[in-house]
């Protein structure tokens, strides 16, 4: 039952992938940054949404999963490059372990990631799935 | 009149036969599937629920009618198998297509008619000019007690309209209900599976409210069954829909677009909105179509929709064909750990 409020704040991230850009030098981070890290005082910061599509950059297969992703495996978590150039961690579902490559595009679906426990809230958020599949 | 802006769907991947159900039952899966006229049915996956389906559908919706999201007023999701007890789907909707913060949002419970009431509620505040765009819902992963003949249909599902009055891709020329307290389905809070009334599903709840509410809205609007380029009515099993038609006098040519049951069964909520969709994949100018849903409890809701020619110009690119062709089949014991029918498996669910 904790961290409810921590969800709540990253609602926007998780939901809708939302993330900042820096206006000054046209870089764009995702988890979002308050600070550009190239321009710092002369940056301008300012909220962006990047689009879902992006490729597979790297990608494991999990066989031994944490708890509550037991019943899961084996699943496939990909780091993900986004079209707009951040990369990110995510589970790549609705796909079996051989149909996923270096390079695969993917685009961003909308899943429930875990739940605490029967009585807990439902955290959901982005994973990925394969375009081309 | 308001009438439709856009809508979108939306059915999980995975797949299970009717056949494979029965051989575990020791049922002829031949018989089972002459007999519900169904072949197969989604099922959802581990980490999908009505609003992950909801969601989804909602996007496609939001997509497909080209609009702002933050212009949606109202946002209802009808459904039996909401993910919270206490705690709306809609607002995790809501926040998912960015229609926070300027709008109501609730969840309705109808049955397999929840989806069209949401339909209805947002006509009636776009008509009033309270909202400029409905989102109404109709989405579910029911659950069939296994061995029960509600297993073969119960799958997952769902459909989202937009409804208003600007751009609109068919007008909803008219819609009218039919309600009584007929007992024939239910599930009592807490309990896991639903219970039925078996035969008494039958005439005295599906064909009397379909029936009645078919019969109001074409009498009231001066139409006969002829009148009509296609007809939707929902889908419990392959059977009762045919024969509904075949009471009020439609033929089969004209019930065909709409009829999803044998590929993905019985959707519940987003059983009739998903046979509209697909018929709007195809529908083109001054179409008219008759839409009635049922839910058990019970009622129906008849629409009556004419096809303008916007839809032929901006074609919905997700159709329901495409979600029923991408697909891939499960056997019954993984079906079992995805619906978290397993004793001692907590899937936190």
């Amino acid at each position: 039952m904790t961290g409810i409020a921590t969800h709540w704040r990253l609602i926007p991230q998780r939901y809708n992938l939302v993330g900042t850009r820096c206006s000054n030098c046209g870089n764009k981070f995702f988890p979002p940054r308050d600070i550009c890290p190239d321009c710092r005082r002369a940056g301008n910061i300012e909220e962006f949404r990047f689009s879902g599509d992006g490729r597979v950059y790297s990608y494991t297969v999990i066989h031994t999963p944490p708890e509550g992703f037991e019943f899961q495996k084996p699943y496939v978590l990909g780091i993900i490059e986004l079209a707009e150039g951040p990369r990110l961690l995510s589970q790549i579902v609705d796909c079996k372990p051989g149909d996923v490559e270096i390079g695969s595009r993917v685009e961003k679906v909308f899943r429930k990631v875990i739940a605490d426990g029967r009585e807990g809230i439902i955290r959901y958020g982005y994973k990925f799935k394969l375009k081309d599949h | 009149m308001a009438g439709i802006v856009g809508y979108g769907v939306y059915l999980p991947k995975y797949r299970l036969k009717a056949e494979e159900i029965a051989k575990v039952w020791g049922m002829d899966g031949e018989r089972v599937r002459e007999s519900l006229l169904i072949n197969e049915k989604t099922v959802p996956s581990l980490d999908e629920d009505t609003a992950t389906i909801s969601v989804e559908a909602a996007r496609n919706a939001v997509g497909h009618a080209g609009i702002d999201a933050k212009d949606i007023g109202a946002i209802y999701v009808g459904s039996e198998s909401h993910p919270y007890a206490v705690k709306p789907t809609a607002t995790i909707v809501a926040a998912a297509i960015d229609a926070v913060e300027d709008l109501t949002a609730a969840d309705y419970e109808f049955a397999c008619k929840a989806g069209t009431a949401a339909m209805q509620s947002c006509m009636g505040l776009v008509d009033s000019g309270m909202i400029k765009y409905g989102l109404a819902i109709g989405a579910d992963t029911s659950q069939g007690k296994p061995g029960d003949a509600l297993e073969y249909t119960a799958s997952a599902g769902g459909a989202a309209y937009i409804i208003g009055k600007k751009d609109t891709i068919a007008e909803i020329v008219d819609t009218c209900s039919y309600t009584t307290d007929t007992p024939d389905f239910w599930r009592r809070e807490g309990v896991d599976f639903p219970s039925h009334g078996a035969r008494f599903t039958g005439r005295p709840a599906y064909f009397r409210h379909v029936i009645s509410a078919a019969k109001v809205i074409m009498e009231r609007n001066d139409k006969k069954p002829e009148d009509f380029d296609y007809v939707v009515f929902h889908q419990p099993n392959g059977k009762f829909p045919l024969n509904a038609a075949k009471t009020l006098g439609f033929r089969k040519e004209q019930l065909e677009t709409g009829m999803l049951i044998s590929d993905i069964g019985n959707t519940y909520s987003g059983a009739t909105p998903l046979g509209l969709a697909a018929i709007l994949d195809r529908a083109n100018n001054g179409d008219l179509i008759l839409a009635v849903s049922y839910g058990s409890g019970a009622g129906s809701d008849a629409f009556i929709v004419e096809v303008n020619g916007r839809n032929e110009e901006k074609r919905n690119r997700k159709t329901v064909r495409d979600y029923i062709d991408g697909k891939e089949y499960i056997d019954y014991s993984v079906y079992v750990k995805y619906k978290g029918k397993l004793k001692g498996v907590a899937l936190q669910k």
